[in-house]
């Protein structure tokens, strides 16, 4: 019998692997939304619009589910995140709202071209900027330099424990991998041959920033997060298995067999979150805080995890609904 | 220092992503009702009133996730103290807001994007389905809000929650009436304000259907609710004469324990002097509605310990506020049946003047309403177990990002005004929409 406490972790990194495939990918339109060149880059732009509007919301819920599960299975953990990374939280959230609220501005806007460049703007730099502070977060929570209290100074406490080498990698890295599942997507999204060219290319080259940036977050590491990465008994299975899934969305993108290309990047993206998340196990945040002492009480635990399979059983079939309506591959005609 | 700006972090926050969340909850239902017309008789304009309704409610259920959003990190980020407890207990209502939260983005976007892809009632089912989402997110998140105010489902122990009982916790004595309470106003505010902006165009156009059908909906949901509101409000109030005096004592003013407590119509609390001036005092009037009997016995704020009284005078003054906003609104309730009994609902102009005037009043009530549930519970962030100055976080320095998102909510609360002045208002008045 497994422990709830297992459980639950488990549901948590379902909900934000999740995030990271459908909401990651959003974060990563709009980062080509910033890098929008060459003839194409209007069309790119509204290809990146198209994808993303009817599902943006819908995504975006998958970080209220993994918050709501941190702060009711791990209260502990979720007091302790929030307090010490007070600072890179709040710029996620300034992220979020000019972000979700940039999107809307734009697309429901009056017919002025400023109005939507200004706009489009704000979505793309608050979409970049987002993931950077999540993979800080993430890099933070891993590396093990949060203090065990808040005595000290400012800098001391509040800032210094993510603003390190590391931490900074693991943003770049979340930006790069997220840009990357995006590029791949969109080849699926694009109008024309041209516009699918642009999207190809720049998976190919964003999937090589992927692997600099991953060799570099593993250079960075301490010798005890390195060797639960690298050394311990699944480690290489698991990395068997990204390097697997890596080379193969690099041959379908090459081959432009692009559906096989985006299972193959969803499967890189989740066995690098998997790969983390076993690296951390049984840590919530290094090296104080383990999960099992961050949880709730049993009763609780066990509750959290019904309610989660109930409304799965109400979410699912829409989730699935919403995708099948507006397809896997868009070509949105709708649009209110 | 650190505290109030946590507080007033907090307070802006949820007054700026409360207007947003009622219109995600209201405006659905108003969509779905001219949709529904129109699938049933066929009436196209009816479809075009939908269509031009769920532009702007695209804009501000976007605005209202992103707030929200700010709202379920900031509980951790401002008083993580509170969530490290409360987190548990409190848990099972935000999960399962979680999922009315799904249901409603999920289904807002085949709503949104789905107008040629569904069919007319699929279409329509969406647009329910965002509806209940909507107002299930609502309730629970109040029921969460309720167990602050009347904390249950747990066993004190050397200052420790243990035993936690989720269950209990979310049916919290408060709850049932807060939730009421706070549906009614969702709909009641939106309805009213909805139906007061065409009710200007409707002044300008007398002859123009388009606003005279947006007019009947949106007047409908609006007053049906604001005149059942105070049903729901004599509970709220009964509930917290019983589970929380010091509130009561506060929004009413009444400083003296005493039976035949009378209702107090306006006022000014002077908390030195302990009285409250110029109010138009009703004998007996307070004890009947708190306790049901005019001789039964009120506890005043005199016999409260000083440092457990909320902030009397601003809670006193919200309450009047609320109730003065409520009881115009139930006037204009009775007043609209007297005019539709006699067909002439479209065609009194002081009435159609009434309700351009009461246009933003029932957004006033529900943030004055917040602010008398709020207020009227501090000094405690869960009525008589944490005090809110023990849950701050620790981290100095907070008028930073009070300041900073004070200039956001600013910016974004000016660029939505005049989004929706621009594309939904003149487009309206210009005639069709594209």
């Amino acid at each position: 019998m497994i422990e709830p406490v297992v459980l639950l972790s488990l549901v948590l990194l379902l909900s934000l692997t999740s995030y990271a495939l459908s909401g990651g990918a959003d974060y990563g339109g709009g980062l080509w939304d910033l890098l929008a060149t060459g003839p194409t880059a209007d069309r790119q732009r509204a290809t990146i619009a198209h994808a993303v509007g009817p599902v943006w919301e819908a995504n975006h819920v998958w970080l209220i589910v993994a918050i709501v599960i941190l702060f009711t299975g791990f209260p502990r953990a979720y007091a302790a995140v929030s307090t010490y990374l007070h600072v890179p939280l709040v710029l996620v959230l300034v992220g979020i709202v000019l972000r979700g609220s940039a999107f809307v501005f734009r697309a429901y806007g009056p017919d002025d071209p400023r109005h939507a460049r200004f706009w489009g703007r704000v979505f793309a730099i608050a979409s970049t900027a987002t993931p950077f502070f999540l993979g800080v977060i993430v890099g933070a929570l891993t590396e093990g330099r949060l203090p065990a209290s808040t005595e000290g100074s400012f800098a001391t406490v509040f800032i210094r424990p993510w603003v390190t080498p590391f931490s900074l990698a693991v943003g770049a890295f979340a930006l790069a991998l997220f840009g990357y599942l995006a590029a791949v997507y969109l080849t699926l999204e694009a109008h024309d041959a041209h516009e699918r060219a642009a999207f190809r290319l720049r998976a190919l080259l964003s999937g090589v920033v992927v692997g600099v940036l991953a060799a570099s977050v593993l250079l960075l590491s301490g010798s005890e997060v390195r060797f639960a990465l690298l050394a311990s008994p699944w480690a290489v299975p698991l990395h068997l298995a990204t390097g697997a899934s890596a080379l193969g969305a690099f041959v379908f993108l090459w081959l432009a067999r692009y559906q096989l290309a985006r299972l193959a990047a969803a499967s890189q993206v989740i066995f690098i979150l998997w790969g983390w998340a076993l690296a951390q196990y049984p840590y919530a945040i290094r090296p104080h805080l383990m999960l099992a002492d961050a949880a709730a009480p049993v009763n609780v635990q066990v509750l959290l995890l019904q309610i989660l399979g109930i409304g799965a059983v109400v979410l699912i079939p829409s989730l699935l609904y919403l995708f099948r309506i507006f397809g896997v591959r868009g070509h949105h005609t709708g649009g209110a | 220092m650190d505290l109030l700006y946590a507080r007033w972090q907090m307070g802006l926050s949820l007054a700026f992503h409360i207007i947003f969340a009622v219109i995600g909850m209201a405006m659905p239902v108003m969509m779905v009702a001219a949709e529904v017309v129109w699938i049933r008789a066929g009436r196209s304009e009816y479809l075009d009133l939908a269509k031009r309704w769920a532009r702007g409610t695209a804009i501000l259920f976007a605005v209202g996730a992103v707030s929200g959003t700010v709202l379920s990190f900031e509980l951790g980020l401002l008083w993580p103290t509170f969530m490290e407890s409360a987190g548990p207990i409190i848990g099972m209502p935000f999960s399962l807001e979680g999922f009315a939260f799904f249901l409603e983005a999920i289904f807002l976007g085949l709503y949104l994007y789905g107008w040629q892809k569904l069919s007319p009632w699929a279409h329509a089912f969406a647009g329910v389905m965002v509806s209940i989402g909507g107002a299930l997110s609502g309730a629970f998140v109040v029921t969460a809000n309720a167990w602050m105010n009347t904390p249950a489902g747990f066993r004190l122990v050397e200052g420790k929650m243990v035993d936690v009982d989720p269950f209990a916790a979310m049916f919290n004595p408060a709850a049932g009436a807060q939730v009421v309470h706070m549906l009614l106003a969702a709909y009641a505010a939106v309805g009213v304000g909805v139906a007061g902006i065409h009710g200007r165009l409707l002044l300008r156009h007398p002859a123009d259907g388009f606003h005279r059908r947006a007019f009947g909906i949106a007047l409908t949901v609006g007053l049906l609710a604001s005149l059942l509101q105070p049903l729901s409000g004599d509970w709220a109030a009964r509930v917290v004469a019983r589970t929380q005096p010091a509130k009561l004592a506060a929004l009413e003013g009444q400083f003296a324990t005493e039976s035949y407590a009378p209702l107090r119509i306006g006022g000014l609390p002077d908390v030195e002097a302990r009285q409250t001036r110029y109010a138009l005092e009703i004998p007996g009037a307070l004890s009947f509605l708190a306790h049901g009997d005019p001789a039964a016995a009120v506890t005043g704020l005199n016999d409260i310990p000083r440092a457990n009284w909320p902030p009397v005078a601003a809670v006193h003054l919200a309450f009047q506020v609320m109730v003065a906003i409520g009881g115009w609104l139930t006037v204009l309730a009775l007043w609209a049946a007297v005019l539709w009994w006699r067909g002439r609902l479209f065609h009194s102009r002081l009435f159609l003047r009434a309700m351009v005037l009461s246009t933003p009043l029932g957004f006033v009530a529900l943030e004055a309403g917040w602010t008398v549930t709020e207020l009227g519970r501090q000094p405690w962030i869960i009525q008589g177990v944490i005090r809110t100055s023990e849950a701050v976080t620790p981290m100095p320095g907070l008028g930073v990002p009070f300041v900073l998102f004070t200039l956001i909510y600013l910016a974004l609360g000016s660029v939505v005004i005049v989004l929706i002045r621009r594309t939904v208002l003149e487009t309206v008045s210009r005639g069709p929409h594209r």
